[in-house]
């Protein structure tokens, strides 16, 4: 990459990761002052078709716009419309929700440690490769994959677009003991899951930091995953420190019900995806966020597996701020998954119904949860028939947009500064890990990062799409 | 669909395609848990960019293709995926019927592309969703909001081996005749749509306690007309009908909800 001039770089493909996206950086004068992700989401409306659909319909829909995380999607879905006819699922109802949810996040996150993201790491196009010169790493990611599937498969009829879950609960809930042979497989993942903690800890890992506020809903007493309050870290910048520290940071919460008036959506011409700002700033969610804001919450477990993943000590507040150990912070979550997976299944007893009726009512409902990418904001309005007349769906692609160009910007700018001249393909190469390391889910028609980079003083060039 | 071995004992070419979809279908692929690496050793992974980034342009010998056209570019790449490939299948709903977004067909698309969005001018999109089949000739269709595992692994083996594959044309009945399940609509009275679906999920949905809500669409002789005072009967309102077969496979069931076919 030169310093002046204009240049097109054609990559073949944005791989291992879900979405098409191009990437548009400005350079002036050795300065990156511009970094567009542009992404291209054949569009699908779901919020527009919802609309004069029953309540009852938004977790089976939903469901649909991704297949990655249905689960994340009934879930936030179920609470939104539940909030909406003032419903509270608890008790053991609210636990199976949870074993559920455990399910996809060990499926999800496994999925991108082991076949998408490792690959970067060890030099690889991907897991087919890795299979040739490191099968046992493969095969063992399959197998906890496996696992966490097993779960969807059990309490959810299948791993992906489950058909078990309904508003106020489940069609069919398990009898006593038959989520036992469940916990022979998860005790084995367990295990498993330990060894892929210390597997990605051994990886090189690029200096890097992040200067963004954090956002993950908390709950006391246990990691955020079904349920919580949104909590805002501030930022490295606000405190004077470098993006790098792992130090904690001042939180603060609001209300879910608040969350329209906390996060702006706004369209920018490069994409499809809107994107969202909290306070007018860019801002962060997913395993980095969660982990900074709940991590003293980890079972006892996955906290020794963050401090023997080099992660520092969780419970003394830790944070980790490098995008590129965001593969180890995965690792844990999956473990804690499987951990907090196995210890609902052992204090399980089937509930008197498999459901609390939901009558509807007239009304908005606002829903959150947090999807293995990050939090998953659903808001309905509904009228006294139970139709829908208002749908708003923020995934957390959108939100992470924002921070996601951030750290492309600061990956090219720490290159310029160390004088290092990278060649059009090991520029690309640092952009997809850099995007990489978010785990979007783009959901789009085609994958290619088209990089292009500009000097100032030259016309912009058009985007590759429409 | 059968398929003569590439010459020269070559490994066959697969890659795998995405359109205006959830992933979920070709998600199942990599949901082949045991199967995974086994495929991977028969097959050139020529194009999967959910599986690797080593991508080459084709020729292909069987390229599977997830998800409907919405947009211009896509309406064109299938093109250039159907040329490029020997074999094409289609794998699930929205690249078979059209998927949930076809219910853009029976609304003001435009009005769709202003809820959404604030600038809808930035966004390309046709007023139609609409499956590969109406673009281009396909060998073979997987139906299903997603596929089911058994039936993609039918397929490539089926393909491997130069043989058609056994995907049965039934209802949903019979598999669930076969899991020994209780029927819900008359022992419960569940209004269920599993004697005018397709079969491939394994009748999942009943065996929860729960009424077939169609997401693999038709099966091969329905008479839906006979079905809809069923429904009526066991509770649902015309609304919820006509919600009910617009959902997953709206264009599909409403081909056959005129007449008997």
């Amino acid at each position: 990459m030169t310093h002046r001039g204009s240049r097109v770089l054609h990559v073949g493909s944005l791989a291992r990761v879900e979405g098409e996206g191009a990437l548009h950086l400005t350079v002036d004068d050795g300065t990156v002052t511009g970094a567009e992700l542009r992404i291209y989401e054949p569009p699908r409306f779901f919020e527009a078709f919802l609309r004069g659909r029953a309540y009852t319909e938004p977790p089976d829909i939903t469901a649909r716009v991704c297949g990655i995380c249905p689960v994340a999607y009934q879930m936030s879905a179920c609470r939104a419309v539940e909030d909406a006819c003032g419903v509270t699922v608890g008790g053991q109802l609210a636990a199976l929700r949870r074993l559920l949810y455990c399910g996809e996040w060990i499926e999800s996150q496994i999925l991108h440690i082991h076949l998408l993201h490792a690959p970067d790491f060890l030099g690889v196009d991907g897991a087919i490769e890795l299979a040739r010169t490191q099968r046992g790493h493969v095969e063992r990611g399959l197998r906890i994959k496996q696992a966490g599937n097993a779960i969807l498969e059990q309490l959810g009829g299948r791993a992906i677009h489950p058909v078990n879950v309904r508003l106020g609960g489940f069609h069919r809930i398990p009898a006593a003991g038959e989520l036992k042979p469940l916990a022979e497989r998860l005790r084995r993942a367990r295990d498993d899951a330990w060894e892929t903690v210390r597997w990605v800890a051994g990886f090189d890992f690029p200096e890097a930091g992040l200067d963004h506020t954090l956002l993950a809903l908390a709950e006391p007493g246990r990691y955020a995953i079904d349920s919580g309050m949104p909590t805002v870290m501030a930022s490295p910048g606000e405190h004077g420190i470098p993006a790098a520290s792992t130090a904690p940071l001042p939180l603060r919460q609001f209300p879910v019900y608040a969350f329209p008036a906390e996060v702006t959506e706004k369209q920018v011409p490069h994409s499809t995806a809107l994107q969202a700002t909290l306070g007018g700033e860019r801002y962060l969610t997913g395993s980095l966020a969660r982990y900074a804001i709940s991590g003293r919450w980890l079972s006892p477990l996955a906290q020794e597996a963050a401090r023997e993943g080099g992660l520092g000590d969780p419970a003394a507040g830790k944070v980790c701020r490098n995008p590129f150990r965001s593969i180890v912070v995965r690792a844990v979550e999956a473990l804690y998954a499987i951990d907090e997976a196995l210890r609902i299944i052992d204090a399980y007893e089937p509930p008197s119904r498999p459901y609390v009726d939901v009558p509807p009512r007239a009304g908005t409902g606002h829903g959150a949860t947090e999807a293995p990418r990050g939090l998953l904001y659903h808001r309905y309005t509904l009228d006294a028939d139970g139709l829908i007349t208002a749908a708003t769906l923020v995934p957390p692609t959108s939100q992470n947009q924002a921070a996601i160009e951030d750290d492309l910007r600061r990956l090219v700018q720490s290159r310029l500064d160390a004088g290092v001249r990278d060649t059009e393909a090991e520029l690309t190469a640092l952009c997809e890990r850099g995007i990489r390391n978010h785990d979007p889910c783009i959901s789009c028609s085609a994958h290619f990062l088209d990089l292009t980079v500009e000097a100032v003083d030259r016309p912009r060039r058009s985007p590759p799409c429409p | 669909m059968s398929a003569p071995r590439p010459e020269g004992g070559r490994r066959p070419a697969l890659a795998v395609f995405k359109l205006a979809s959830c992933d979920g279908c070709q998600l199942t692929l990599l949901d082949c848990e045991d199967e995974l690496l086994n495929v991977a050793e028969r097959v050139e992974i020529a194009h999967f960019l959910e599986a690797s980034s080593a991508v080459r342009p084709g020729p292909y010998d069987l390229a599977l293709v997830e998800g409907s056209v919405t947009t211009p570019q896509d309406a064109q790449r299938i093109r250039e995926i159907r040329a490029a490939a020997r074999f094409l299948v289609t794998i699930g709903a929205c690249a078979t019927a059209g998927g949930i977004q076809a219910l853009r067909n029976f609304a003001d698309v435009e009005e769709f592309r202003a809820t959404v969005y604030a600038r809808p001018e930035y966004i390309a999109t046709l007023a139609t969703s609409t499956p590969v089949s109406a673009h281009v000739p396909v060998d073979f269709e997987l139906r299903g909001c997603p596929i089911d595992r058994g039936q993609l692994l039918e397929v490539i083996t089926a393909f491997l081996a130069g043989r058609k594959p056994d995907v049965p044309n039934h209802s949903v009945c019979f598999a669930c005749k076969r899991r020994g399940t209780v029927c819900v609509t008359v022992a419960h009275g569940t209004p269920c749509l599993g004697p005018v679906t397709h079969a491939g999920c394994g009748a999942i949905c009943p065996a929860y306690g729960r009424g077939c809500y169609g997401c693999f669409g038709p099966s091969g002789s329905v008479n839906l007309p006979a079905l809809i005072p069923l429904l009526r009967r066991d509770g649902m309102s015309e609304d919820d009908v006509r919600r009910t077969l617009r959902t997953y496979n709206a264009a599909s069931f409403a081909e056959v909800e005129g007449a008997p076919s």
